[in-house]
């Protein structure tokens, strides 16, 4: 076996091709429709078609996680129930006379819903846990749809909170406003720079971007566990403890539900939803969608109409790393305000912005709705959540990995958009 | 080519690419000498011989010898960083850290479940299954290992570790099986797959240790019915080898057989033959009547059995306990060495020699430098494996046929 294989086709010779090609095509595709023989599996994507496959995904997941409850002689039914309420997503269904404080103001209005109740504080931690979920999961999926699979997702979040938590700590008396919302860019633009390196190897040397997301999340855990830990340059005025310091006030996210104390809901998961928007615009009704579209469907014809694939290569990361990072800087701004030196290594955040961005057939729909199942999924599994006495909180954690697993095991095999999506790489390569 | 070669015993001393090699010995000269015995005390040592080092490779690299011009730059740099570094530690702290023969013992040990996880890897990938699962089969090699030895411990005895690596391998087996049904049969991105496995081990491990040992942690005993050591008394007082071989896991033995075994199987059996055929142009070996899917699904077993093996020695033969999670990583170190050692046997067993050595010294450091210094050479592994995949030290190009599924016409 030579190791010296001709490179068959590098994407960096799109510059020097694209020059000739343009003129050779007379006809470019029209702008919003992808000229692919698969075009029918765009009906999948969309509509409530598009919904039954995932929902039987979901569906078996459960079941067989169900399966593993049995195993060790629990009731699947009782652990589902408890899980549930867990959730708070039962607050919706105690509907009755109750009052709302205007956030942000003393003002009260009539509300069909107890915002007090022991559900809606459960409620509030499922949308904690939500926010980051959607933006990783659309980290994934931006990137999905030009062809790449993103796996650095965690990595991409862990440079968002790394230079969240630094710059929220760092600078004691700046503008309130301007702190956070420096935070935030900062977080955003250091996972887009994370990403950005795999993009760049996948545009000039064709580095595959699963291998080197993979070893960009390994470099990011170790370098903050290098910042964070014992002795490291950002661990925290408490000289034994591996814990960063805490961002100072002003670059919190303001608290509109709850109490700040007991980790109420920020205005986080608003950015995350005008993301979801964001996101189905640029995908939809831009340019730069329909090109990272058609390069994801087959790069050769994309090239050949004139696209230049290695710009939306790296476009497509940076995009995606983005939404990681902006996850990274949220989290931190809007309720964990510190981060310690295990919480690196023991964040999965990423990993399940994969999952429901998978589940979610990167639509901006599926994904908002797949995050929410994660988040409470995560939120009521917690052994902040869950009575002991039913299951055990080690345990559900774990139920939460599996069938985690089992979502991405399913949804790969499913039809529609991934199987389109491998035709596609297949023909590609 | 504008030098002339002189040819002395078969070797063409002034080639290129032979400089270039000169450019990497020089790096790592560049920080050896600066380490005890020697330890050198002045910065210009670790910089001249670096800078010479780097002269050499760019002397290859503009000769076309990028491979070998890249490594000696990067071996250039990095000996003279390691080496500056090195020269600015006091001479107590360095002896402390460095005892070759502690270093050399240690680094075959972090390597040994790298080599299990990269040669699964190899013979996954070879045949055209990406496996981005390692990790997760390396888990579930960990708990099942464990699980058997336990289980095993009443009436097995000290040899209990026998069972425990078979139920290692077994379920290695059945997570990789899944593997190969979803990517041979179903055709479902390998990826996609990969990552899966890596959650469902995740999420079962971790499910059934903390319902059979969740209150109390693995036994204490684990270590007398581990996997043993072997003890090989005539070297034991060998200068420098005898610390470093005279005590070795079996598990470190057996995984150079494992080294052997692979390169004879793959590269000089017809079987290995098949198999790198089947990973490079299904369609071709199809035409000659090579079963492409059962090669694949052969080889993807065994990569589950092996790279589960490597988990084993991790938790019977190594820390002697579990733990949710406990490979941290390896799996992808040893996915890291497949890719930086070009999918082949030995130059992959030289990466994660690289890669135990770093987690060696990363080991060692805090003893006289504080925590940091390690945390942040574990993630050298990482950053070397991304500067191959950028193609600094040449391109690694992966089977050709690797990732995408086969459909039999």
């Amino acid at each position: 076996m030579s190791d010296e294989h001709d490179p068959g086709d590098t994407p960096a010779d799109d510059a020097t091709e694209l020059a000739g090609s343009q003129d050779e095509v007379p006809q470019a595709p029209a702008p919003g429709r992808v000229p692919t023989p698969q075009s029918h599996f765009a009906s999948r994507f969309g509509g409530l078609k598009g919904a039954i496959a995932p929902l039987i995904t979901t569906l078996l997941a459960f079941m067989m996680g169900g399966l593993v409850v049995v195993l060790t002689g629990k009731n699947p039914i009782k652990v589902y129930h408890a899980i549930f309420n867990g959730t708070g997503i039962n607050w919706f269904f105690h509907v009755g006379h109750y009052s709302a404080r205007i956030p942000f103001s003393t003002h009260k209005f009539w509300f069909p819903w107890d915002t007090a109740s022991i559900a809606a504080q459960n409620l509030q931690q499922t949308l904690l846990l939500t926010t980051p979920i959607i933006l990783t999961a659309l980290a994934l999926s931006f990137a999905f749809r030009c062809g790449l699979f993103n796996i650095g997702g965690q990595g991409q979040y862990l440079a968002g909170t790394i230079f969240a938590v630094w710059l929220g700590s760092s600078f004691n008396s700046m503008n309130p406003a301007v702190h956070v919302i420096l935070c935030l860019l900062v977080g955003t633009l250091a996972g887009a720079a994370w990403a950005g390196i795999a993009g760049i190897l996948k545009a000039t040397v064709g580095a595959h971007e699963v291998i080197s997301t993979i070893m960009l999340n390994w470099i990011a855990i170790w370098v903050g566990s290098y910042l964070f830990g014992q002795g490291g340059p950002l661990q925290g005025s408490e000289a034994s403890v591996p814990i960063s310091n805490d961002i100072v006030e002003g670059a919190k996210l303001p608290v509109f539900w709850g109490l700040k104390l007991l980790q109420g809901l920020s205005v986080g998961i608003f950015i995350a939803v005008a993301m979801l928007v964001v996101y189905w615009i640029i995908i939809n009704r831009t340019t730069l969608g329909y090109e990272v579209r058609a390069v994801g469907f087959n790069p050769e014809a994309a090239r050949y109409g004139g696209i230049s694939v290695a710009r939306n290569y790296f476009l497509a990361m940076a995009i995606s790393g983005a939404f990681a990072g902006l996850a990274g800087a949220i989290d931190i701004t809007g309720w964990e305000y510190r981060i310690g030196e295990t919480d690196i290594h023991a964040n999965q955040i990423g990993f399940i912005g994969l999952a429901a961005g998978l589940l979610g057939r990167n639509t901006a729909v599926g994904v908002g709705f797949a995050s929410l199942l994660f988040g409470a999924l995560i939120n009521g599994t917690s052994g902040r959540q869950l009575d002991p006495s039913i299951f055990r909180p080690e345990l559900a954690g774990n139920l939460t990995t599996i069938i985690q697993g089992l979502v991405v095991l399913f949804v790969g095999l499913n039809l529609g958009g991934v199987a389109a999506w491998i035709k596609r790489r297949r023909r590609a390569t | 080519m504008s030098a002339v070669a002189a040819r002395v015993g078969g070797i063409r001393w002034t080639h290129p690419r032979t400089i270039g090699v000169y450019g990497i010995v020089l790096g790592s000269i560049a920080f050896w000498l600066a380490l005890p015995p020697l330890a050198a005390r002045s910065a210009a040592f670790p910089v001249v011989i670096g800078m010479l080092a780097i002269a050499a490779g760019i002397w290859a690299w503009s000769r076309d010898e990028r491979r070998v011009g890249g490594g000696a730059v990067v071996a250039g740099l990095f000996g003279i960083g390691l080496g500056l570094l090195a020269t600015q530690s006091s001479e107590s702290h360095l002896n402390q850290v460095v005892v070759w023969s502690a270093l050399g013992a240690a680094t075959l040990r972090y390597a040994t479940p790298l080599t299990f996880a990269a040669i699964g890897g190899l013979f996954c990938e070879r045949s055209g299954v990406v496996n981005v699962a390692l990790e997760g089969m390396l888990l579930t090699g960990a708990f099942f290992g464990i699980w058997g030895a336990i289980w095993a411990h009443s009436w097995a005895g000290n040899l209990a570790w026998i069972v425990g690596l078979a139920a290692a391998a077994l379920a290695g087996m059945v997570l990789a099986t899944i593997h190969a049904i979803w990517a041979i049969h179903l055709k479902v991105d390998q990826i996609i797959s990969g990552t899966a496995i890596n959650f469902l081990a995740l999420g079962i491990t971790g499910y059934l240790f903390i319902e059979q040992y969740g209150d109390t942690g693995t036994p204490g005993n684990v270590p007398d019915y581990g996997i043993p050591d072997v003890h090989i008394h005539f070297i034991q007082n060998w200068y420098f080898i005898g610390p470093i071989l005279g005590q070795l896991n079996l598990m470190i033995w057996l995984s150079f057989l494992l080294l052997i075994g692979t390169y004879i199987f793959v590269f000089r059996t017809p079987y290995g033959l098949r198999l790198r055929a089947v990973g490079e142009h299904p369609r071709a070996a199809d035409t000659v009547g090579i079963s492409v899917y059962k090669v694949r699904y052969m080889a993807v077993i065994a990569s589950g059995a092996i790279a589960a093996m490597g988990g084993a020695y991790l938790s019977i033969g190594f820390v002697h306990s579990f733990n949710e999670g406990m490979t941290n990583g390896t799996g992808f170190i040893g996915l890291a060495a497949l890719v930086f050692g070009k999918w082949r046997p030995f130059p992959t067993w030289a990466a994660t020699l690289l890669f135990g050595f770093s987690s060696a010294l990363a080991d060692r450091l805090p003893n006289a430098y504080g925590n940091q210094w390690g945390t942040l050479f574990q993630a050298l592994p990482y950053v070397l494996t991304l500067v191959a995949v950028a193609g600094v030290i040449g391109r690694s190009i992966g089977p050709a046929a690797a990732g995408r599924p086969y459909v039999k016409q």
